[in-house]
């Protein structure tokens, strides 16, 4: 009798022991999610709190803070000088960092370590040190703070991206592919456009959806150089000084709206069709 | 016959390491010409010269009577089948396979036309779409050659293009480039390190070592008449053994490990000499060691049979070195007729078949 009952005891609390542990994984992965996204989800749902005060429970549903955003030019003007900003600047870091790239993957000349190192510094800089030195260069040669002055500052900041992403990628790719193309006859301008750009587009698309989303809330390079324009993330700054809005919620929710789109936009692009399915 | 290419003096330096060394060679046109070598020989770096992605430190390179030494790639009429193929991974076989005609700007319908002909003509008309990583290896392979042969090269370069696949596909292949080799009527000049291969399939095999060319011939030429020890011991197995040239009562005697040989009528002005003798494992004959002693016989223990169907492969202890002979499997006493492990044996070698090799400082 006590054997049977020992025999049917042991599986039991195993099954019980599995079943604890995935528990705990589950609560583990929630807290992390929750860290994760939880003061988004607050930021989100705050938008639609017909109250200006953030207290829970909300008072009830509204889209006023929107409607609100729609009336406000100052905030138009700085989301359309961040989407400005943001794209020239990846622009101008894709069409110096991809031939930089390429030239530290195929080209060797004196000096290639230290050129490749050099390259990376601005990344690791802390912002404010890149903002105030353009500053003071700037204004020695006499160049305007200007929104351009800004797109600048961002491109040297975000070179060390593309350029990192990029060379990794051509660093798998085989050189004989280059090789075989220029042997078929193709020039070199016809191996980076047929063969060597498509081979590396995610690399290139990545990295400029990076740097886009970097350059587009970039405050301490931005505070320096920019003069009476004023980017997305500065405007809500400034804002935010007078206290914190529901339509400044309102316009972080469309913020994360659009990050989704990019996400999805990235992910969209990105799917390898040359990679077997499994 | 006219001659397709041609290198002159052509020698390749990385620094202090000479890759190439001084090499002079022409191929004529419509010739299967085979570089042979052990890795680190040369061959690649040659073939890469031909093909124009390495420059050479000095010597020039002659394609159909032009000096074409210092044109780019793109600019040659010779084209090149990579050993990893260089597949373009983005684009179907069809478009791989027309990639070099787009580019020199021919007529859509035309490279699709041409493209489709050419893969016909390595059996794959039908995966012209396939993307190269839906493709097999040996299927890669074929649409590499087809995409090099579209342009009607001058010269067609193959760079080790069979090491990639297995032993049986490998053999396959063999007998298919040989074939297209006659089909499109080009010339082909392929690099590898393997000797079947080499054998097979050249008209001439070029055997290179330490960036040289250490002997140049038909495969029969080479493997029958092999200049030195290193060529005997690369092309087919070669026993090897040293031995000083005497004269005895008016006959040429050398003597391997001791045992007394007839020389090879070759070896007679060497007499007084140091040489390097060799034989074929299939060129010696067992014979009974129960016989009186006869002339030209060595005599050993038998350490060990490996058997491989239609004859057997000996290995013969000779006290100093193993020799290893071929003899051929009888069909009525099989296996059980050779002698056994450990049994003494007795090889009977004819004068005419000890081949006479230079000397060669081997390192």
């Amino acid at each position: 009798m006590t054997q049977i009952a020992q025999e049917r005891a042991t599986p039991l609390p195993r099954k019980a022991a599995v079943q604890a542990e995935r528990l705990s994984w589950m609560l583990g992965i929630t807290a992390i999610l929750g860290f994760l996204y939880l003061p988004i989800a607050v930021l989100v749902t705050f938008s639609f709190n017909t109250s200006r005060s953030l207290t829970w429970p909300m008072s009830g549903l509204t889209l006023d803070w929107y409607k609100k955003l729609a009336s406000n030019d100052q905030l138009i003007d700085a989301f359309f000088n961040s989407v400005y900003v943001a794209t020239s600047a990846t622009s101008l870091t894709l069409i110096i960092g991809v031939p930089a790239a390429i030239a530290l993957d195929r080209i060797d000349f004196p000096g290639k370590g230290l050129f490749r190192k050099l390259i990376l510094l601005p990344i690791a800089l802390p912002g404010i040190i890149t903002g105030i030195s353009m500053l003071i260069l700037f204004r020695a040669i006499g160049f305007n703070l200007s929104l351009e002055a800004v797109i600048v500052g961002h491109a040297t900041a975000l070179l060390a991206v593309v350029v990192t992403q990029v060379y990794a990628r051509l660093q798998r790719l085989p050189p004989s592919l280059a090789e075989a193309s220029a042997d078929l006859g193709a020039s070199g301008l016809q191996t980076f456009f047929w063969v060597t750009l498509p081979n590396i587009r995610t690399a290139v698309i990545g990295s400029g959806m990076l740097a886009f989303t970097l350059s587009f809330d970039e405050i301490p390079v931005t505070f320096f150089l920019t003069g009476r324009d004023n980017t997305l993330p500065m405007y809500i700054w400034s804002t935010m000084r007078r206290g914190l809005t529901p339509e400044i919620n309102a316009i972080g929710s469309l913020i994360v709206l659009m990050s989704a789109i990019l996400i999805f936009l990235s992910v969209m692009l990105l799917r390898d069709k040359t990679k077997p399915k499994k | 016959m006219t001659t397709i290419i041609e290198t002159k003096n052509l020698t390749k330096k990385y620094g202090d390491v000479t890759g190439v060394d001084d090499i002079s060679l022409s191929v004529e046109e419509g010739e299967f010409v085979t570089l042979l070598g052990p890795s680190g020989c040369g061959k690649s770096t040659l073939l890469r010269m031909l093909g124009g992605f390495e420059e050479p430190t000095q010597g020039r390179i002659m394609l159909a009577g032009c000096d074409v030494t210092d044109v780019p790639p793109s600019k040659r009429a010779v084209n090149m089948v990579f050993q990893d193929y260089a597949l373009f991974p983005h684009l179907s076989a069809g478009k791989n396979v027309g990639y070099g005609l787009r580019v020199s700007g021919m007529a859509k319908r035309e490279v699709i036309a041409k493209s489709r002909e050419a893969l016909a003509l390595v059996g794959l008309e039908d995966r012209f779409d396939a993307a190269p990583h839906m493709l097999s290896g040996g299927q890669r392979q074929r649409v590499a050659l087809a995409r090099a042969i579209v342009r009607r090269p001058r010269v067609l370069l193959l760079d080790e293009p069979l090491s990639a696949l297995d032993a049986n596909l490998r053999e396959q292949m063999q007998i298919e480039l040989k074939h297209l080799h006659t089909k499109v009527g080009l010339t082909f000049i392929l690099v590898t390190h393997d000797q079947t291969e080499a054998l097979t399939m050249s008209d001439r095999v070029i055997v290179m070592r330490n960036g040289k060319i250490v002997q140049s011939g038909s495969p029969q030429d080479l493997y029958e008449n092999p200049r030195t020890g290193y060529v005997a011991g690369f092309i087919g197995n070669t026993n090897l053994f040293r031995s000083r040239v005497e004269t005895e009562a008016g006959k040429s005697v050398i003597t391997c490990f001791g045992q007394p040989l007839a020389a090879p009528e070759k070896s007679a002005s060497l007499s007084g000499h140091d040489a390097l003798f060799g034989f074929r494992p299939e060129k010696a004959a067992l014979v009974s060691n129960t016989e009186q002693p006869r002339q030209n016989t060595l005599r050993g223990t038998l350490a060990d049979v490996l058997y491989h169907g239609k004859s057997a492969r000996l290995v013969v202890d000779l006290g100093p070195e193993r020799f290893v002979v071929d003899v051929p499997i009888s069909d009525v006493s099989g296996v059980s007729g050779l002698p056994q492990v450990g049994d003494p044996v007795a090889l009977n070698i004819e004068p005419h078949n000890i081949m006479v090799l230079e000397d060669e400082v081997t390192g």
